[in-house]
C-alpha cells in the first residue's frame, strides 16, 4: 500500500511530469517562468488547486456521474466545478487570509481553467485510483509542475542574458530550451520500475 | 432516451446551480469592502500592469493612491491624461507626468569638425563605423547617416548640417534611437531638465579640440562652477547627474567651447 503511494508520487513527479512529458500547462510554464519567485508562487498555487480540485471532483465522478452513467459529461462538469471552486477559494482567502490572497492573487484566476489541473483530475479517474491514491497523484503532479517551473526559471534567467541570434531572441530560444529540458526528463523513464518495481 | 437526456441536463444544471449558489452566498457573506476611492482610481489607470510606477501592478498603485501614499504622476504609459483623471477623482492638484525625451549628445556639425576619409559604402551609421570608426575625424560623435532617423516611429529625428537632431515636440521617449545608434551618443532623460552636454568625445582636451571646435575639452570649469556638484568631468568629458542638477545654467555660461546647452526640452506633447 505504502509502496504503491510512493510509486505514484515519484512517477507523477519525474516520469509523467505534466509539463515536460505530457505537455499540459504550457501556458503558465512559459508565461510565469521569467522570475524564480513568481515561478515558485505559481507552482505552489497550482499544487494547492490540484489537491483541492481532486477533493471536489473525485467524489462527484464516483458518486454522481458513475452512478447515473453520465461518464461522458466528465469534462464539462469538472471544468464547472473547478472554476467555481477556485473562485470560492479566492473569496475565502480574500476575507480570511488577505496576506496569502495577495501573494496568490494574480495566479489564482489564471489557474481557474488551467489544463494541467483538469488533466490531473481526469487522469486520476481514468487510472482508476482510489481517493487516497488520487490525492497522492495530485500532490505529485503539483510538485512536478513546481519542479519544472523552478528548473526552467533558472534556465531562462541564463537565456535572458545570453547573446542569441536575433531571429531566436525571446520566445523561440525559450521554446528550444523548453524542449531540451523536456528531453532531459525522458531520462527518468524506467527509473521507477527499476528502483521500486 | 428522453429520460437519459433529461437526467444529464438536470445533473449538470444542478451542479451549476449548487456552484452558483455557493459563490453567491460566499460573495455576499464574505465580501470585503473595497475602498471606493481605490476602485474609482483603478478605473482611471490603463491596466497594463507594467510596474513603471514602482508598485505591483495597477491595483497596487491604485491602493497606494487611495491611501494618499503615492503621487499621481507615476503612471508613465498613461501620461498626463491619466494623471489628470486621477487628480480629479482624488481631488488633488494635477501633477505633470515627467516624460522622457531623447537627445543626441553631439554638436559636431559640418562647420565644426572635418572628415578624415571619404566613405562611399551603404548609407548606414553602423556600416560606416566599421571602417576606422566612421568617416568623421571625431570617432565619438554623430556619423550622420541617420540610423536613428530610420527607426524613429514618429519622424521626430532629422539630419541637420551633418548630424542628427531630435524634435522634442514629436519625441515620445520610446528609446528606439538609443538602441539604434552605433556610437551610443543618444540618451533618454526627463524632459523637465534643461541642461545637456552636447559632446561625447572622451579624448584629452587638445586632441579633441583639434578634431572638433565644439568638443568638450575637459577643462573642469563646469565642475568648479556648479553649485550643486551635479557636473563631473569623467574621462575628459563633462557628465551631468540629473538627480542633482537644478538647471541653474552656470555650467553653460562658463563653458569655453559652449558644449553645454540650456534649452527647453519639454515638447508640446506635454500641453496638448
Amino acid at each position: 500500500m505504502f509502496k504503491t503511494l510512493i510509486v505514484i508520487l515519484m512517477s507523477s513527479v519525474l516520469v509523467n511530469n505534466y509539463v515536460l512529458s505530457k505537455f499540459l500547462g504550457i501556458c503558465p510554464f512559459l508565461g510565469v517562468s521569467k522570475k524564480l519567485d513568481q515561478a515558485c508562487g505559481m507552482g505552489l498555487s497550482v499544487t494547492f488547486v490540484m489537491l483541492v480540485a481532486t477533493v471536489a471532483t473525485w467524489p462527484i465522478q464516483r458518486f454522481v456521474l458513475d452512478k447515473l452513467g453520465l461518464g461522458y459529461l466528465q469534462t464539462i462538469v469538472f471544468i464547472l466545478v473547478i472554476a467555481a471552486l477556485v473562485q470560492f477559494i479566492e473569496i475565502v482567502l480574500k476575507k480570511y487570509i488577505p496576506s496569502l490572497h495577495k501573494s496568490l492573487g494574480i495566479y489564482l484566476p489564471l489557474i481557474t481553467t488551467n489544463c494541467a489541473v483538469l488533466g490531473v483530475t481526469i487522469q486520476n479517474i481514468s487510472d482508476g485510483y482510489n481517493f487516497l491514491e488520487s490525492m497522492v497523484s495530485s500532490l505529485g503532479c503539483g510538485l512536478g509542475f513546481l519542479l519544472a517551473m523552478v528548473l526552467f526559471a533558472g534556465v531562462r534567467s541564463r537565456i535572458e542574458n545570453c547573446n542569441a541570434p536575433k531571429a531566436f531572441k525571446g520566445l523561440p530560444v525559450t521554446l528550444i530550451a523548453a524542449s531540451i529540458v523536456s528531453l532531459s526528463f525522458f531520462g527518468f523513464a524506467g527509473i521507477i520500475e527499476n528502483l521500486l518495481g | 432516451m428522453i429520460k437519459s437526456i433529461l437526467i444529464a441536463v438536470l445533473v449538470v444544471a444542478g451542479i451549476g446551480l449548487v456552484c452558483g449558489i455557493l459563490l453567491a452566498v460566499a460573495s455576499h457573506f464574505m465580501s470585503v469592502k473595497e475602498n471606493e476611492k481605490k476602485s474609482a482610481v483603478r478605473n482611471c489607470l490603463p491596466g497594463a500592469n507594467c510596474g513603471a510606477c514602482g508598485y505591483a501592478g495597477c491595483d497596487g498603485y491604485a491602493e497606494a493612491l487611495a491611501e494618499g501614499k503615492a503621487a499621481t504622476n507615476l503612471c508613465v504609459p498613461g501620461a498626463d491624461a491619466v494623471s489628470k483623471k486621477i487628480s480629479e477623482v482624488l481631488g488633488v492638484e494635477f501633477q505633470d507626468v515627467v516624460e522622457q525625451v531623447a537627445f543626441v549628445h553631439c554638436n559636431g556639425s559640418c562647420g565644426k569638425t572635418e572628415k578624415k576619409q571619404e566613405y562611399e559604402g551603404i548609407k548606414s551609421c553602423s556600416a560606416a563605423k566599421l571602417i576606422y570608426g566612421g568617416p568623421g575625424s571625431c570617432t565619438f560623435g554623430c556619423i550622420g547617416y541617420g540610423d536613428c532617423m530610420a527607426v524613429c516611429p514618429n519622424g521626430a529625428i532629422c539630419l541637420d548640417d551633418g548630424i542628427a537632431r531630435i524634435d522634442t515636440r514629436k519625441c515620445v521617449g520610446c528609446g528606439l534611437c538609443v538602441k539604434a545608434c552605433p556610437q551610443h551618443i543618444i540618451t533618454l532623460f526627463p524632459d523637465v531638465q534643461k541642461t545637456v552636454v552636447m559632446c561625447s568625445n572622451k579624448e584629452k582636451g587638445a586632441v579633441a579640440r583639434k578634431k572638433c571646435t565644439s568638443a568638450c575639452i575637459g577643462c573642469k570649469k563646469c565642475e568648479l562652477n556648479c553649485p550643486s556638484k551635479a557636473v563631473k568631468v569623467v574621462n575628459n568629458l563633462a557628465v551631468i547627474d540629473y538627480d542633482l542638477c537644478t538647471d541653474c545654467g552656470l555650467c553653460a555660461e562658463n563653458c569655453p567651447v559652449k558644449c553645454i546647452k540650456i534649452a527647453d526640452f519639454s515638447g508640446e506633447h506635454r500641453f496638448e
